[in-house]
């Protein structure tokens, strides 16, 4: 924690994307400069960030998404490549024990033929874990390296460049993913039941009497709880991930300012810190399975036809 | 917290390695996992058959080892009974050959003493004819006592 930053400072540091985006002409910058005309740039403070509406891209949680993707996607495919029928070594048998673990709970979940959805559990499994597990590195390391990294290059102010390494504390990441999954689920949908299939289940359900002139004083029921349900979906999906690995972070951040507090504090914090490591572990590792989980339910969802619900009851 | 394009965008990445994923990772390393399953259950039928191959020719094996005694005891029990049977037969043989020697020899004494008795009887009819002619100092006409000494002879 910088000497000059007060508490509530650090934390709002902490918790400010490095946005890129366009900032309209005459428009005071954050260092008192006004714009002569409208500029694509990277946004110096909280304030700057908002002013640049929905236009604008977070580039640390992109960019350490995608990379972390990329690793996966590549290790992977990699050990794909080389993997025998022979007897399993090294990286190849993590990877069979993650893969063999991973159909499992996709077989017990989604009994419907799609060739797509446990590479799709496997991705998301994988994936989300690697961007959960960006949470147990300190707090300070990387934001730290990075920010004193560009001023040394661009001759930026450190205290102007933010830099998030956990993408899933990014509402727009976590958000991402579950729109993603959510035009998904609305895709299968009516690829299964066709466009009238999929209106009907959104709107003859929850109630449904057989005769038309009384149905049709109950869809716009019908239709209002199924367009939340489906809704709710993706959001809670999104936000569950969101909620509980901003909460860590957030609790690595606060522990990170006790640190500063004298040698007890240091101590404490360290303690602290190895505590909460070691519970977040299981948090890291949990979200992950459960937004795969959720995913595989709302697949299976997706491809349940209404004919069998009916023969259900 | 902003909402911004980054939503978007992390969409769109989400989704390009999802195809990633399920084009070039998933078929592989499931179709590499299900060949070694393939592998490992065609090797326990093939232990399994060779288990039961073995006890089969096990049992075949001590099936034809008790043929086998039984054959030797057979074929022993056989000869020994041949051999009983050629003593036997030795035995039969020998004792008919006894009795026929025995038989012969006593034929042949008889003959003898047949003949040993005929020679007596002539000498005796002889002895008494030369007693009764020196008896009589007599010379007595052989011819006409002839029947006479026959008599006398066939008395002894």
């Amino acid at each position: 924690m910088a000497a000059e930053q007060t508490a509530t400072g650090y934390i709002q540091h902490h918790l400010q994307n490095l946005a890129y985006g366009k900032l309209p002409a005459g428009y005071t910058r954050a260092d008192g400069s006004v714009l002569s005309e409208s500029t694509w740039t990277i946004a110096h403070s909280s304030q700057e960030a908002a002013d640049m509406g929905f236009w604008a891209v977070h580039l640390d949680t992109l960019g350490w998404s995608i990379g972390l993707g990329l690793i996966f996607c590549l290790l992977f495919a990699r050990a794909a490549k080389k993997a025998t029928a022979g007897v399993p070594t090294g990286f190849q048998s993590f990877v069979e024990v993650v893969v063999d673990f991973i159909d499992k709970t996709v077989k017990d979940t989604f009994p419907h033929r799609n060739s797509m959805v446990a590479p799709m559990a496997l991705t998301i499994f994988m994936w989300v874990f690697l961007m959960n597990l960006m949470d147990l590195i300190p707090v300070d390391w990387l934001p730290l390296a990075f920010a004193h990294g560009t001023s040394a290059i661009t001759g930026a102010d450190p205290h102007h460049v933010f830099f998030k390494v956990v993408p899933t504390t990014d509402l727009n990441a976590t958000l991402g993913m579950a729109l993603a999954v959510f035009v998904l689920m609305i895709f299968f949908s009516i690829k299964e039941k066709g466009a009238l299939g999929f209106v009907k289940e959104l709107t003859l359900h929850p109630f449904h009497s057989g005769k038309w002139y009384i149905d049709i004083f109950l869809i716009p029921f019908n239709f209002l709880l199924e367009a939340v349900s489906l809704i709710a979906k993706p959001v809670s999906l999104g936000l569950r991930l969101f909620g509980n690995l901003y909460a860590g972070e957030m609790i690595f951040i606060l522990i990170a300012i006790v640190f500063g507090v004298g040698v007890l504090g240091f101590i404490g914090a360290g303690l602290l810190q190895m505590g909460w490591a070691i519970f977040h572990i299981l948090v890291i590792t949990l979200q992950a399975f459960v937004f795969m989980v959720l995913t595989t339910v709302y697949m299976a969802m997706a491809h349940d036809r209404e004919e069998e619900h009916a023969h259900d009851q | 917290m902003n909402i911004n394009l980054t939503l978007i965008g992390q969409s769109i990445t989400f989704l390009a390695f999802v195809w990633f994923c399920w084009k070039f990772v998933w078929p592989a390393l499931l179709g590499v996992m299900q060949e070694r399953e393939q592998k490992i259950a065609t090797g326990l039928q093939e232990a399994e058959r060779a288990e039961k191959d073995l006890e089969l020719a096990q049992r075949k094996a001590a099936e034809q080892l008790k043929e086998a005694k039984a054959q030797a005891a057979e074929i022993i029990d056989g000869a020994n009974k041949r051999a009983n049977q050629i003593v036997d037969e030795a035995k039969e043989a020998a004792r008919s050959e006894g009795d026929r020697l025995k038989a012969a020899a006593q034929a042949e004494i008889e003959q003898e003493v047949n003949r040993a008795k005929e020679q007596l009887r002539s000498r005796v009819a002889a002895l008494s004819v030369a007693g009764a002619e020196k008896i009589l100092s007599v010379n007595i006409d052989a011819k006409a006592h002839d029947d006479l000494i026959e008599k006398l002879a066939a008395e002894l």
